[in-house]
């Protein structure tokens, strides 16, 4: 068992896992977004056909699930077990989802983070033999988020310069062992990290203590620098996160600028007015899923350290006084011709 | 991990440094120009009811709000008052318009959870508040001014 971890709190998959098939459904203003060409399916609008905003996130998971694995080329009946998650209350995108996969389901919730979540789960599970194929799925919609966390879509409040926009859309990864496709080859799984941040229009600043802390222990543990990863990426900091993210990892002796990115920053161009970028689950699920896995398999990037970052925010509990805790997992992945496998 | 209050007082005085300011001085000017626009179409309104329909000041008066509600509402329902919202601040908020949107907006963002649980039981959250405390208020300004000037 020791063998397999690295360090205080990173795990070495020593059989990594592949991502065999990966797809990605995007709503109408991801699509306009500066990825927009990368996305398989960027639906006209943000209803698709559907009666309430919770159906139509429910449709693009299902969507992403099965597109994801028609590129795996694998069936529903080859998925040992279905990881997914969402922003919703009692997760209800992916618990449909999973109604319809009816396959063993692992319903988690990380808020934004549980792209790496699942990834880091599901890379697990193949590396310790327990699965040959595992599904993993996320979702947001920006108007069921709004709604659940905020207001109404139509209230006219002023939003302030810090907070995000939820993005619309899902993705899905088939996680293979022995497969063809980027590899999983690290999983670092983050602490709870409170800062006392209590803004919920500010998730950025809550999150990035959790990502700094997170990539911090990551490259600890490997061993590594900043620069041994040619793209260090984190969930949602957005415009206010990220930087600083930055300043925490400086303090701590890690120079992260020349590789390192955000999800909710690339996902919109600054023009479509979201403020400090996106968020969400499908924030991470996008990008990775879109961008970064494509330009994995161009041969652009080579190494990554997707660090997807979540703010564990409950409405329920700011309203009572408390702080917003965050969290950030951190998965390593690689172009399969850089791992020496054993 | 739970920081500790040094630890947070650190972080607070940080993030302070790193966090875009509110554009106080243009959302202030904006909110002029919205709140004041919304203010003369109501004045616009008073005077065509006593002007032209030779309505006394304290029937205008109502009917008046009431079409501003209307507007407000309207400007909702065809998805343009959130616009108006985040473009004019407290401008769009304050008036009655804005009001109309507070209850508005969420009547129809829970249509689809059923006309009791959804439209009529969300239909105040907003403006809930806005009227416990100002009935609360009328009813503490009334018994003021009863105490003080008697019946």
């Amino acid at each position: 068992m020791a063998g397999k971890r690295l360090g205080r709190e990173t795990v070495f998959l020593a059989n990594p896992p592949a991502i065999v098939g990966a797809a990605t459904v995007a709503g109408p203003m991801e699509g306009k977004g500066p990825l927009g060409e990368y996305f398989d399916v960027v639906t006209e609008d943000t209803l698709l056909g559907e009666k309430t905003w919770e159906k139509a996130e429910v449709k693009m998971l299902q969507e992403a699930v099965e597109l994801a694995m028609k590129k795996a080329e694998v069936q529903t009946g080859d998925i040992d077990f279905f990881l997914a998650g969402d922003l919703l209350n009692q997760i209800i995108a992916s618990n449909f989802v999973a109604r319809k996969i009816s396959r063993p389901y692992l319903g988690l919730y990380g808020a934004c983070s549980t792209l790496a979540e699942a990834l880091a789960v599901g890379a697990m599970l193949i590396d310790g033999g327990f699965a040959r194929y595992v599904l993993a799925g996320t979702s947001s919609h920006h108007d069921t988020a709004e709604r659940q966390f905020r207001y109404p879509t139509e209230f006219g409040v002023q939003r302030p310069p810090t907070s995000t926009w939820t993005v619309t859309g899902a993705g899905a990864f088939v996680l293979a062992e022995g497969g063809h496709g980027p590899l999983i080859t690290h999983v670092t799984v983050g602490k709870v990290v409170d800062m006392g941040q209590k803004d919920p229009n500010d998730m950025g600043s809550a999150m990035a203590p959790a990502a700094a802390e997170t990539i911090w222990q990551h490259l600890q543990d490997t061993g590594r620098r900043a620069t041994d990863y040619d793209l260090i990426v984190t969930g949602d900091l957005g415009r206010v996160g990220k930087p600083i993210t930055e300043v925490l990892l400086k303090k701590a002796g890690y120079d992260l600028s020349p590789v390192y990115n955000d999800c909710g920053i690339m996902i919109y161009d600054p023009n479509q007015d979201t403020h400090a970028g996106g968020s969400g689950t499908a924030c991470s699920a996008l990008v990775f899923g879109g961008y970064v896995l494509k330009e994995i398999l161009a041969g652009r990037y080579r190494r990554v350290l997707l660090v997807a970052t979540g703010a564990l925010y409950s409405p329920t509990s700011a309203q009572q006084g408390e702080s917003i805790p965050g969290i950030a997992h951190a998965v390593a992945i690689e172009a399969a011709d850089v791992v020496d496998i054993p | 991990m739970e920081a500790n209050e040094r630890q947070k007082q650190a972080y607070k005085a940080l993030i302070k440094t790193r966090t875009p300011p509110r554009p106080i001085l243009r959302n202030a000017w904006r909110a002029f120009l919205v709140g004041g626009l919304f203010s003369l179409l109501g004045e616009g309104f008073m005077n065509l009811y006593t002007g032209v329909f030779h309505l006394e000041v304290k029937e205008a008066g109502p009917l008046t709000s009431a079409t501003m509600i209307f507007l407000g509402a309207f400007l909702t329902a065809i998805g343009i008052y959130d616009k108006i919202g985040q473009w004019g601040g407290m401008g769009a908020a304050l008036p009655i318009t804005g009001f109309a949107n507070s209850i508005v907006s969420p009547a129809m963002e829970f249509k689809r959870e059923g006309l009791v649980l959804g439209v009529s039981a969300k239909m105040f959250t907003i403006a809930g508040p806005v009227i416990v405390y100002a009935s609360l208020t009328s009813v503490i300004v009334a018994a003021v001014k009863l105490l003080l000037k008697g019946g």
